[in-house]
């Protein structure tokens, strides 16, 4: 890892036609923090996550990553997010793949690593997320929780040095959030550079560096869990927290 | 309940009955009239049959065969290219592959076909590797290219747009997450209507009659002709529909089963 910050956003504006959604966020994650950014549906989160790794294109603005300018034309994309590791809501395994292909796939065409070093790779990924057994199962056989959990485990056989998390447990029955949140604390113990989408406040407070509450396509407020959370200074934060503590 | 249920079950049956009626009256009819000695005689004489064997297998079958399967290469290989123009971003690559699509299908195939053997000859005086499988299956493949595209394409639709992200999110180039993420899923998705495609293919072979033949590149409907003029008799008709039907039956029926099972696997 080089001295520059593994993620820089500069004044990043994006519109989906006429609908501005990011309007000027302005962004910095040095290395092994873990940010959890929180706010209301439709706030720009999940947009600026996917603006990161160019998953969506920005309309204006920069995204420096480990300093290089992933908005460049000419910047290579590809290398870049073989860097950064995701995992979406829909955990988005490769159905027609077992567990282990979806796991050394990525690294046998993009890594170019032997067979024997991939399958090395994902066995070990496997065995951090609790999931050695299921190594021959099919996707669509596991469960919502083993799925992100393998999801986890094949973004991280990528080596990346930062991963970000866009919502990982709204798409889970509750009693499988906790195995999925429970490896999330340990690559954060581990000092993984995190960012997370989320909206599980117990989880934002008790891990996260800090909070970033997003509204209307701006950052709100920011700052350590126990600021942003128990004393907010911006009304539009407090109405959110009370209306997310409500249920 | 009961007394409205009767009356309508008793004109259900009324109806029925009709029908029935109907069927015995046009089989009596046909038993009465028909002229099977007649019928046996054109189109069911073994010794006619016995003849067009074992050529009716060994040539005609194989041709047909043969025919069949480079079609279906050349337009598969033709339609994945036109499924991918036709989601480019570049513009002019997306109207040559609307264009193409809407020409090939709006064409007969037969037109295709005599463009290919006769039409290009004469006008550039080129040669069409092949002889009469060659041209014909260039012209039936460049067909099928055409229908096979828009099922190709609209099976990489089905496929959620996650799959392409993720694979992408994890450094895959637009190419390689095509061709190991999303390819195998749309086509396990369109197995069924390409098999459609092929049965339709055995068919329109059929139309290499036009492009005229050596014995030994016939497929099976210009054998039929052939043996029919020679025998003066319409046996041989019989016994290629059966060919075909043996070829054909096994295809349709493996493409219910397949639609079936993927209809199970969609819960």
């Amino acid at each position: 890892m080089n001295e520059a910050p593994p993620i820089e956003i500069r004044d990043l504006h994006k519109s989906f036609g006429k609908l501005e959604v990011l309007r000027g966020i302005d962004f910095e994650i040095a290395a092994g923090e873990v940010v959890c950014i929180i706010g209301p549906s439709g706030s720009g989160k999940s947009t600026l996550l996917r603006c990161v790794n160019r998953l969506e294109e920005p309309t204006a603005g920069t995204v420096l990553v480990e300093g290089e300018d992933m908005t460049d034309p000419y910047a290579d994309v590809d290398a870049l997010r073989s860097k950064i590791g995701m995992v979406f809501q829909q955990f988005n395994l490769f159905p027609h793949l077992d567990v282990l292909k979806n796991l050394t796939i990525a690294q046998r065409k993009v890594l170019k690593r032997s067979e024997e070093e991939a399958v090395d790779v994902a066995t070990r990924m496997l065995e951090r997320v609790g999931l050695s057994d299921k190594i021959a199962e099919y996707p669509l056989r596991l469960s919502g929780g083993q799925q992100q959990r393998v999801a986890i485990a094949r973004a991280l056989c990528m080596n990346p040095d930062m991963m970000l998390f866009d919502e990982p447990t709204s798409a889970l029955d509750p009693e499988l959030i906790g195995e999925v949140l429970d490896v999330m604390r340990l690559l954060a113990s581990e000092g993984m550079t995190m960012i997370v989408v989320t909206h599980e406040m117990g989880f934002a407070q008790h891990v996260a560096d800090r909070i970033v509450f997003m509204d209307e396509g701006v950052i709100v407020e920011q700052g350590p869990p126990e600021r942003v959370l128990l004393d907010p200074q911006h009304e539009r934060t407090r109405l959110f927290l009370r209306a997310v503590k409500h249920d | 309940m009961r007394t409205v249920l009767h009356p309508t079950r008793r004109r259900v049956s009324w109806n029925r009955l009709t029908l029935y009626g109907v069927l015995v009256v046009v089989v009596a009819l046909f038993a009465l009239l028909g002229d099977f000695e007649k019928i046996q005689r054109n189109f069911f004489k073994i010794d006619v049959a016995r003849q067009m064997f074992p050529k009716v297998l060994t040539i005609a079958a194989k041709n047909t065969i043969i025919a069949t399967l480079l079609s279906f290469s050349l337009g598969l290989v033709l339609a994945l290219g036109l499924a991918i123009m036709k989601r480019s971003t570049i513009r002019p690559y997306r109207w040559f592959a609307t264009g193409y699509i809407e020409l090939f299908r709006g064409l007969p195939a037969l037109v295709t076909i005599i463009l290919i053997a006769f039409g290009l000859p004469i006008a550039f005086g080129w040669k069409i590797p092949g002889g009469t499988l060659g041209k014909g299956c260039i012209g039936l493949g460049i067909v099928a290219a055409a229908y096979m595209a828009e099922t190709i394409r609209a099976g990489i639709e089905a496929v959620p747009r996650g799959q392409m992200e993720a694979a992408r999110s994890l450094g895959m180039s637009k190419g390689t997450a095509m061709t190991f993420v999303v390819l195998p899923q749309a086509f396990r998705i369109i197995i069924p209507p390409l098999t459609n495609e092929l049965v339709l293919l055995i068919k329109d072979t059929s139309l290499f009659f036009v492009i005229g033949t050596t014995p030994a590149s016939k497929e099976l409907t210009k054998f039929a002709r052939d043996s029919m003029t020679s025998a003066i008799n319409a046996t041989p008709l019989t016994v290629v529909a059966l060919v075909y039907l043996i070829i054909t039956l096994p295809l349709t029926y493996m493409v219910r089963r397949l639609e079936r099972a993927a209809g199970k696997g969609r819960r």
